[in-house]
């Protein structure tokens, strides 16, 4: 029955399941939400939906899924003016088509027409419900005569709160396009994982257990050791904006994949070359910057530093003070680079552009000569040779 | 069975209401997320009591295993007793210590079970409990029985995010994000919480409170449990509301903020931008 809701959600990327879809049904078949559009969508939601970031994917999909479902109140399809209809098949429609449509039965075909064609429009049209309306120069501006459009300008009615739920888009923020083949970083990654015991003595240690307790004649005595876990430590250094945009979808994949691989990861961003300011938020960058001293600071030299950058840039940019495109930099690029890279006992650089290029950007030979060597392609292997490197 | 509804203490959205009654009906986990202080520990608390059903806590550690929330095997004593002569010894059953679920499924009536902060555990942890959850059953090995629930409990588990969830376990939950709430479901809540509270006081506090929240940096933003705590504390010290007024745009730091900030880098950050604020004024 909404197998197109499942599907639709499935094409943009949600990964909702069979499993999911027939609880739904049983859901919806136990009546918890009873003849309630808004109960329907919370429903759907709750169910389909397992990860914040995927709820604003979810509303948007669901507003197109069921677009009709809920018909505006007020202007009706049939009581737009013909002579607007007619503008709007003029633009739409070829000549040829027009008469083929008047010769299959005059208007009420182009009407069906129309919204064919309008439909197709919307389908191929990201956040397709803008069509309409960013179509300054239609004579629909205003209204247009799809249920999305026609909403516009139009007074407060019982459906229309039941759209809006879902058209508010809350989880915006939220949404955040990994995609999901990072099991290959995330196998690479494990390459750096290092073992040790600590904390509370919570497993038995058997050899330790027998050979005590054969010291002891026999009678019993426990011998506990604390568990083992992951304790490398890793610092991320993103470059954001300007030619990393090109490499933004595999930068995310080697960051989600970084962060469910290792407990101890900080990241920090910066702009083509790390300087004395670095930030967290990419969207608060110019209020919320942090000393790179600060950095330094805080995260000792056990931390494992990786930078993930392009290193595309001009080469003043790396050698002279003041080079920075975005700002006054009082110190050089590389006295930084320098600085890092000797307070971290252990660093790299991953490059996103294929290493055969490498030698055709200046800056990118100097980048890996002031990283004596150790920048790596942002591939499964370059990241395995990476790991390898780190964790010597 | 009674649905379940916002209370006098407890505001739930129309979502979070659906969301809980789907997973009532339909007897499967549900998973709730959301910042920290937005009522999920409560919400169970609250479900129980709406559905008038026992509940029963299960609190999770970083070295909380899924086993122990089934069962244990006293290996332990029973080797000692071996040792002492102990009779009992003979009975394996002695030895099995039930854990939490094993309480829930045995239990004359439908409880309520909340499996608390579920991603402080190992990455595995989830993934162990998979059948547990959806069968509601399991076997103990030491006596070779099956234990299944009589009564399928209503399972509430919680989630901070530290730690992502595996796919297999979300399929089987229905999902709840509880959002911050906006400032009209916040006035409810106050109102709900402290229903003698002084009307001038809860506003002022409310604009004093969303300003906090807005300061762009703050490491941990207060929340509604925050809130709660320092309304409690204005009303106790009988806080004049001009003491909360904030005519000027500047900044100033709220008083008894402690029950607001909770580290002192927030504490610093505010101190400096009221200061500059001063300044600036």
């Amino acid at each position: 029955m909404f197998s197109h809701l499942v599907l639709g959600l499935r094409s943009a990327g949600l990964p909702a399941s069979i499993t999911e879809y027939l609880t739904l049904m049983a859901a919806m078949k136990a009546g918890v939400a009873e003849y309630s559009i808004e109960d329907f969508y919370y429903l759907a939601r709750a169910t389909l939906v397992k990860d914040e970031r995927h709820l604003d994917k979810f509303d948007r999909v669901f507003a197109q899924c069921f677009k009709g479902l809920e018909p505006p109140e007020g202007v009706k399809i049939e009581d737009l003016p013909e002579e607007w209809l007619r503008k709007l098949a003029e633009k739409l429609l070829t000549p040829e088509e027009i008469e083929k449509i008047q010769a299959l039965g005059g208007f009420d075909a182009i009407m069906n027409r129309l919204k064919e064609l309008l439909a197709e429009q919307k389908g191929r049209h990201q956040g397709g419900s803008k069509w309409i309306g960013t179509a300054g120069t239609s004579p629909f501006g205003a209204y247009g005569y799809n249920p999305e459009g026609v909403r516009i300008g139009q007074d407060e009615s019982r459906h229309r709160r039941a759209v809006k739920v879902w058209d508010r888009r809350d989880y915006k923020d939220l949404d955040d396009t990994v995609e999901l083949g990072t099991r290959g970083m995330k196998l690479a990654l494990r390459r750096l994982r290092r073992f040790a015991r600590q904390g509370a003595a919570t497993e038995l240690d058997l050899p330790d257990t027998i050979r005590s307790t054969a010291n002891n004649a026999g009678s019993l005595d426990l011998k506990m050791v604390p568990e083992r876990h992951n304790t490398v430590k890793v610092l991320l250094f993103l470059d954001v904006g300007g030619s990393m945009d090109d490499h933004v979808k595999l930068t995310e994949e080697l960051f989600s994949a970084a962060r469910t691989e290792f407990k101890h990861l900080e990241y920090y961003y910066f702009h083509n070359f790390p300087y004395e300011k670095v930030w967290k938020n990419n969207r608060r960058r110019f209020e919320e910057t942090i000393p790179t001293w600060q950095v330094l600071r805080t995260y000792g030299p056990d931390y494992k530093l990786i930078i993930v950058g392009d290193a595309a840039m001009s080469p003043y940019e790396i050698t002279m003070q003041g080079g920075s495109v975005e700002h006054y930099n009082e110190e050089a690029g590389t006295v930084w680079l320098d600085r890092l890279s000797s307070h971290y006992r252990r660093s790299a650089w991953l490059n996103p552009t294929p290493k055969q290029s490498w030698g055709h950007v200046r800056s990118i030979s100097m980048v890996n000569d002031l990283m004596e060597g150790r920048m790596y392609p942002l591939t499964v292997n370059g990241i395995d040779d990476m790991t390898r490197e780190l964790s010597r | 069975m009674a649905g379940f509804k916002s209370t006098e203490k407890y505001i739930a959205t129309r979502d979070l209401e659906v969301a809980v009654n789907a997973a009532v009906t339909l007897q499967r986990p549900l998973l709730v997320k959301g910042e920290p202080g937005t009522g999920k520990t409560v919400l169970a608390h609250e479900v129980a009591a709406a559905l008038g059903r026992p509940l029963i806590e299960w609190h999770i550690k970083s070295t909380t295993k899924a086993q122990q929330g089934l069962y244990e095997y006293d290996a332990v004593s029973r080797l000692r007793d071996g040792q002492l002569g102990d009779p009992r010894v003979h009975d394996i059953g002695n030895y099995i210590v039930r854990g939490k679920l094993w309480d829930a499924f045995e239990a004359d009536e439908q409880v309520v079970v909340l499996i608390d902060e579920v991603d402080k555990a190992d990455i595995e942890f989830p993934n162990d409990l998979l059948l547990e959850l959806d069968r509601m059953q399991f076997f103990v090995y030491e006596t070779r029985k099956t234990v299944a629930a009589r009564h399928r409990p209503v399972v509430i588990i919680t989630s901070n995010n530290e730690k992502e969830l595996p796919d297999a376990f979300l399929r089987r939950c229905f999902f709840h994000y509880i959002r911050f709430p906006d400032r009209e479901t916040m006035e409810r809540i106050v109102q709900a919480h402290y229903p003698d509270i002084r009307k001038d006081l809860a506003r002022e506090a409310l604009n004093v409170f969303f300003q906090v929240r807005d300061v762009p940096g703050l490491k941990k933003k207060p929340a509604t449990s925050e809130l709660l705590d320092w309304l409690k504390l204005l009303m106790v010290e009988d806080m004049p509301v001009d003491a909360l007024r904030t005519n000027e745009k500047h900044l100033v730091i709220p008083p008894l903020y402690g029950a607001l900030l909770k580290n002192e880098q927030d504490v610093h950050l505010f101190e400096r931008l009221a200061f500059l604020a001063r300044r600036g004024a």
